[in-house]
């Protein structure tokens, strides 16, 4: 009943101004939760503030900790985004208010004048050419200058200049110059703000951050000083579309500067007015990749660090840090640091710090201030509109396990408005708020959903081939090392290279707009795009592809940026003519690619999830509640998994309360099966259509299922320091946390008890930070001076990592008396059992590196925080359902950045501790996001499957049977045909490996795309400069 | 031997998507450097090497060959094609080997998509020794023509080698020292040595063509009323045609240890019908 008025209700409107759910905010975390609910079959409105997608995340150069171009990965989403059947997009608009309630909302939203028609406007930019007002570029933070009609930046979505304030005709009513250049006609200063009412049954608000402020901080002499900038500005100084084409240039002189500091925590962890009292999360790890960046550019570069505790608790940032820290000429200091004075003459600046023997003044040529994130400008103004409360910071007031609700039901939100946070977090997020708008909208999903339509393909398998090259300079990623120019040069003489030209960022909209128009008109019917991993960007350009009317597979890309300029950055020459080589040999390849046909493949509509903890069950719960069918499975006889240990957070949640009511939840939903007590001795199957045999005591089951989530958690580790085992009075902080909810009196009334952190990890065996113990042992610490304000607490760490808003905390529990002493790890701890005045006591000595001296520490108890390691049985699961696991043994994500919760494997994605170590709050908004990205898939009725399979020519067969048994999939057998048995491929079954042409005498059996002709041709171009197409057939025919 | 630093050898790497792609795609983001003289080819998984692309590979110049995959039972794929590439490799290098050719030119390497560092580690080092090692054949004390040559007696042999080492090529073995054991030298110089020649009895050729239809690479020379007969270079001795040509024929014989008969000069070739002679 309720579907068929929505039906209605739909066809009376028919689709204008409604909509399933509406995201406002266009960064990262937006575009995710966009992609992924218009995947799911939601009709999305999209509103951005600015004229373009994007978000922060446009604005950085590179992101941590594996230094990836941040717009080249985020750019293909732009694009995704905008082709998207199921997302319309509003950009240059704001929301007013929001009426009505979850289900259904009724969203004001006022469209900004662009004083452009984008219907018309073609995005030549000759406009811009001509406009004669310079003003500061809010895209490269105004230091360098644009026009005031201008395009945001040139991978901007809608590619659409629009007209800024500081226009002539909108200030003074002249000028109009505009107008009369463009050809389109497209110029429109009528445009009034447009006011838009939009029907939505849920919202997610991802509006971002911004950058602190440090005028608010005259002691940084931001204003005043030429050479004092902030991160977000250094990073685009770094950045190859930035102000100076990626050469890092002060302001004063236009010098490269040689020596340059960062000052961290500039607007964070401070209780002094203008600061934050929160610690940014992100500014330690930023500062690392700046000064790795800066290294770069410069090897000769000095940088100096100023830091309170570097805080690396994010996956791979210990390791990005010691890199960091191992390059010649850095310096980290751990010491506040304040700006004195400039150098009147050489504009340096001066910087005043402490070391252990005494305050210290230096000069640097450029001081960087690793400025922390703050809530957006305006937020006040969308809480208003929005109806929804603020925390003590300005940012969104959510629950204290739920991170991605607000306080207004049917509003979720997602991305840094929650807090500071990095990218990964606010992309998983985002899938997770996603999820959770489909909690209460899967009765109306796939409605309003469209199916994405292409342009009939042309048959051009019978022409010769017209190859077309475009190479990419990657801003200066490609540009700075190889000659570009030569290499087009240098493609135009390849066989049936027809074109070729360089591009200043390929994936562009604008470029893959020329692309697609060039294959029409130029009746190219090969591109290859010479730039990036195809891993990242193929489907993009084989999208470009299809929409331009040719076979997608007629598609090669040659890495000349990952496997070339990247890593040749120092050889020139060199890596051009590598650069050379490797587009030779993908014409090689191109020249023989064939026209291939993708398939359907049917999706199950079930899922299993193993591990039974926080993250499965919150997984499971909101895929059941999506309607989709379950299967929960667990190993221990209970569900709970490592939160059965945990008792209270410091958010304040009742952790067992809480895990009880998911237990309650999941087995009084009908759609959850729950296994326990329950091992997996066999899966198989693929993306859709898995197989998975669950054993327990009630038997053997063999369960199809279309997705999978994997939330198999982690250990805590068992140390065999500090006379752990040894002594019954030294415990782990689990063990300790469990004594003091049973409220132990031995352990609330003790004397004296003293904590170390970093058991068990930051060492040679486990090179990675736990993340959570340091707020674990100031959870417990105020816990136990709640209960017996005398009990003299010592905490010997490191760095305290106590990140977000866990910071508060921290100097919650340094006002309580608990004592912080930092250790080395060279000088470790050392501790004995011994008997002082007739007590016995667990001796702590230390040596305290500011104090420089030894320090003797009487306690009645010793806590370890020790390091939390990936489950016992980890490995085996990876191998069952071949998926990767990282360095450190935790479930290794499919990109660390933009899929945070896929495994490369498709079809199978991951929550939970078992990614990596982290708080409740964020593992379930990890398990909402696995059960959001699993939803992509189990929405839809089938998946696509690739054209690249096994096929078979009979007549080459000799039905040896090699091929057979090397396909595990099932997806060879022997048929009888006229001429006796013969291989055939059942190609939904064949995944594309290719095993079976390898062990084939004859060359029968072929993987297409990977065929022996194209792959020998691709030998071939790499041996010899000279390219002589179709050499290798000769030579197959032989062999 | 002296290295050559002025040597740039080249190298090629055909490596897996799934791990060592993104291994030296992480190599790359990680700005993590290695020489400028090595190339890499993508396949979806190392199992999809074939043994013809490493002899093409040397063939056409290349001092040194790498196969790259996933860390053993981490394969992408059910099948775990990375076994399968270990043995090829494995049985590659004997054959290497075994015509004059420094086995340690054809590697096999483990990479997983998260060892940025460790795809540079192995780039650089593998490269420093290939360079110590020299160019290919003039180091081994070959000289091109003969180098070439020998090469290509190896690459006509490999669909001999598939069929007849097929249940070696498919060794799923867990233990490592399996594949040390896989094929011995002896083994292996005798499975060259034994490698069969089809021939076609003249005498006994009906010209019925039902070998010619069968044969999988078109290598038998066929014609209403002429005598059949192997292109021996195009032959890839599967023996199709032996189980093919009819039994009251009998005309192809399978000669071990010895080169085939070299074949009728063309005009002579016009068939001797045996049951016409009977009549006469």
């Amino acid at each position: 009943m309720e579907k068929e008025q929505v039906e209605q209700l739909c066809k009376s409107l028919t689709d204008r101004n409604f909509g399933d759910v509406m995201i406002v905010g266009g960064g990262i975390s937006g575009i995710q939760a966009a992609l992924d609910l218009g995947t799911a079959g939601f009709k999305v409105y999209f509103v951005e503030k600015s004229p373009t997608v994007g978000g922060k995340m446009a604005h950085l150069d590179k992101t941590f900790p594996t230094n990836d171009c941040s717009m080249c990965i985020e750019s293909p989403k732009f694009v995704e985004c905008k082709r998207h059947p199921n997302i319309e997009m509003i950009t240059y608009a704001e929301v007013e208010s929001v009426e009505g309630e979850a289900g259904d909302f009724t969203v004001t939203v006022v469209k900004k004048p662009r004083y452009i028609d984008e219907s018309k406007c073609t995005g030549c930019t000759t406009c811009v050419e001509y406009c004669p007002v310079v003003y500061p570029d809010k895209f490269n933070q105004e230091i360098s200058k644009n026009k005031a009609i201008h395009i945001y930046f040139a991978q901007a979505i809608p590619l659409v200049p629009y007209i800024d304030d500081s226009c002539l005709y909108l200030k003074e009513g002249k000028c109009q110059i505009c107008i009369g250049v463009c050809q389109s006609k497209a110029i429109d200063f009528s445009q009034k703000p447009e006011k838009v009412e939009i029907r939505v049954g849920a919202i997610i608000l991802s509006p971002g951050i911004e950058a602190y402020d440090p005028r608010a901080k005259e002691e940084y002499h931001y204003d005043n000083f030429a050479n004092v900038v902030t991160g977000l500005e250094y990073e685009r100084l770094l950045c190859a579309t930035g102000p100076h084409e990626g050469e890092i240039l002060r302001a004063s002189d236009m010098r490269h500067p040689h020596n340059v500091a960062w000052i961290h925590c500039v607007g964070s962890r401070r209780v002094t007015p203008g600061d934050n009292s929160y610690c940014s999360a992100v500014c330690c790890t930023y500062t690392q990749k700046q000064v790795i960046l800066t290294k770069d550019h410069d090897d000769g570069a000095h940088c100096t660090i100023f830091h309170n505790d570097i805080r690396s608790y994010g996956k791979d940032f210990e390791r990005f840090y010691q890199r960091t820290e191992n390059l010649p000429g850095i310096r980290f200091i751990r010491s506040y640091a304040s700006i004195v004075r400039e150098d009147p003459v050489t504009k340096n600046v001066t910087v005043r710090y402490t070391t252990p023997e005494g305050v210290k003044e230096e000069e640097f040529d450029m001081v960087v201030l690793s400025v922390g994130l703050v809530p957006p400008r305006n937020v006040e103004k969308i809480a208003q509109a929005f109806g929804i409360e603020l925390n003590d910071h300005g940012f969104c007031k959510t629950g204290p396990a739920n991170p991605l609700e607000t306080t207004r039901p049917g509003i979720f939100v997602s991305g840094a408005f929650i807090g500071p946070m990095d990218i990964p977090e606010g992309v998983l997020g985002a899938s997770g708020a996603g999820s959770m708008c489909g909690e209460i909208l899967s009765y109306r999903r796939g409605n309003l959903s469209k199916a994405r339509v292409y342009p009939p393909e042309k048959d051009v398998s019978q022409e010769e081939p017209r190859i077309g090259v475009y190479v990419c300079h990657c801003g200066a990623n490609i540009g700075r090392i190889v000659n570009v120019p030569q290499t087009v040069q240098y493609s135009l003489t390849l066989p049936h290279v027809v074109h070729a030209e360089e591009s200043l960022f390929i994936c562009s909209t604008e470029a893959a707009a020329m692309l697609a128009k060039d294959i029409k008109e130029r009746g190219l019917n090969r591109v290859i795009v010479a730039a990036c991993t195809p891993r990242t960007h193929e489907p993009l350009f084989r999208d470009t592809l299809r929409e331009a009317g040719i076979n997608q597979y007629y598609y090669d890309m040659a890495n000349i940026r990952e496997h070339c300029s990247w890593v040749h950055s120092k050889e020139k020459e060199a890596a051009t003519e590598k650069a050379e080589d490797i587009i030779r040999m993908s014409v090689a390849r191109a020249h023989f690619l064939e026209p291939l046909q993708e398939f359907d493949l049917p999706v199950d509509k079930r899922a299993m999830v193993v591990g039974g903890g926080i993250a499965g069950m919150t997984a499971a719960l909101s895929i059941a509640k999506q309607r989709h069918e379950v299967f929960l499975v667990e190993k221990e006889k209970e569900l709970g998994g490592m939160a059965k240990r945990l008792h209270y957070t410091l958010e304040g949640l009742d952790v067992q309360a809480y895990v009880k009511d998911l237990i309650q939840q999941v087995y009084s939903n009908p759609m959850i099966h729950v296994y326990t007590g329950a091992s997996i001795p066999e899966t198989t199957g693929y993306v859709g259509n898995f197989t998975t045999t669950v054993q327990n005591g009630r038997g053997t089951s063999v369960i199809k299922h279309g997705a999978t989530v994997l939330a198999i958690g982690a250990d805590e580790y068992k140390p065999t320091e500090y006379l752990y085992g040894q002594d019954e009075r030294v415990m782990t902080q689990l063990e300790l946390e469990g004594r003091i909810a049973q409220g132990e009196e031995k352990i609330v009334s003790a004397e004296s008890m003293v904590m170390i952190q970093c058991v068990g990890c930051r060492n040679e065996d486990r090179n990675y930070c736990s993340r959570i113990c340091c707020s674990h042992a100031i959870k417990n610490a105020l816990k136990l001076k709640e209960k017996n304000p005398q009990m003299e607490i010592s905490i010997l760490f490191r760095d305290m990592r106590t990140y977000r808003y866990f910071e508060n905390y921290y100097r919650d529990a340094s006002n309580k008396d608990v004592k912080f002493v930092r250790y080395e790890p060279e000088n470790p701890p050392q501790v004995e059992a011994v008997v002082e005045e007739g007590r016995p006591v667990l001796r702590v000595t230390a040596a305290d590196p500011i104090l420089e001296k030894k320090l003797a520490l009487d306690a009645d108890f010793l806590i370890l925080s020790v390091a939390t390691i990936p489950a016992a049985e980890s490995q085996e699961i990876s191998n069952k359902f071949k998926v990767a696991l990282g360095p450190d043994g935790f479930c290794q994500e499919a990109h660390v950045k933009l899929r945070p919760v896929d495994f490369a494997a498709e079809g199978i994605y991951l929550c939970g501790i078992a990614h990596y170590p982290k708080h409740i709050s964020e593992t379930i908004a990890q398990a909402y996001g696995a059960a959001g990205r699993a939803l992509t898939l189990l929405a839809n009725d089938t998946v696509v499957a690739s054209g690249s399979v096994c096929s078979v020519n009979e007549k080459m067969c000799i039905a040896c049977g090699a091929c057979i048994p090397a396909c595990t999939y099932g997806a060879v057998e022997f048929k009888e045909t006229k001429q006796g048995k013969k291989a055939s491929v059942i190609p939904v079954l064949c995944k594309g490996c290719g095993l079976c042409n390898s062990k084939c005498p004859t060359g029968a059996i072929q993987l297409k795309h990977y065929t022996d002709v194209e792959l020998l041709n691709q030998i071939d171009a790499a041996g010899s400069k000279e390219l002589v197409l179709g050499s290798a057939e000769a030579a197959l025919a032989e062999a | 031997m002296s290295a050559d630093a002025s040597f740039k050898p080249k190298m090629l790497g055909i490596i897996c998507n799934w791990c060592c792609y993104g291994g030296a795609d992480l190599c790359g983001v990680s700005r993590f450097q290695y020489p400028t003289y090595i190339r890499l080819i993508r396949v979806m998984c190392s199992g999809r090497v074939d043994l013809k692309f490493i002899f093409r590979a040397f063939l056409t110049g290349q001092d040194a060959v790498f196969v790259g995959g996933c860390h053993i039972n981490d394969c992408h794929y059910n099948p775990e094609g990375n076994y399968d590439a270990y043995s090829m490799v494995t049985l590659c290098r004997k054959l290497l080997e075994h015509i004059g050719i420094n086995p340690k030119r054809l590697r096999i390497e483990w990479v997983s998509a998260g060892e940025g560092i460790r795809f540079a580690q192995i780039m650089n080092e593998y490269s420093r020794e290939i360079q110590e090692l020299g160019p290919l054949g003039s180091s081994e004390g070959i000289d091109e023509a003969e180098m070439k040559a020998r090469l290509e007696e190896m690459a006509r042999l490999i669909p001999y080698f598939k069929l007849a080492k097929m249940k070696e090529l498919a060794l799923h073995d867990h233990d490592e020292a399996a594949y040390a054991r896989l094929f011995t030298t002896e083994e292996v110089e005798r499975l060259i040595r034994e490698a069969p020649s089809y021939y076609i009895d003249p005498e006994k050729c009906q010209a019925c063509m039902t070998c010619a239809r069968k044969c999988p690479v078109d290598a038998i020379i066929s014609a209403k009323g002429q005598v059949h007969v192997i292109d021996q270079d195009k032959c890839i001795k599967c023996g199709t045609c032996l189980s093919a040509c009819p039994p009251k024929f009998s005309a192809v014989t399978k000669l071990v240890g010895q080169p085939a008969p070299p074949p009728l000069p063309e005009g002579q070739r016009a068939v001797v019908r045996t049951s016409k002679e009977a009549t006469a």
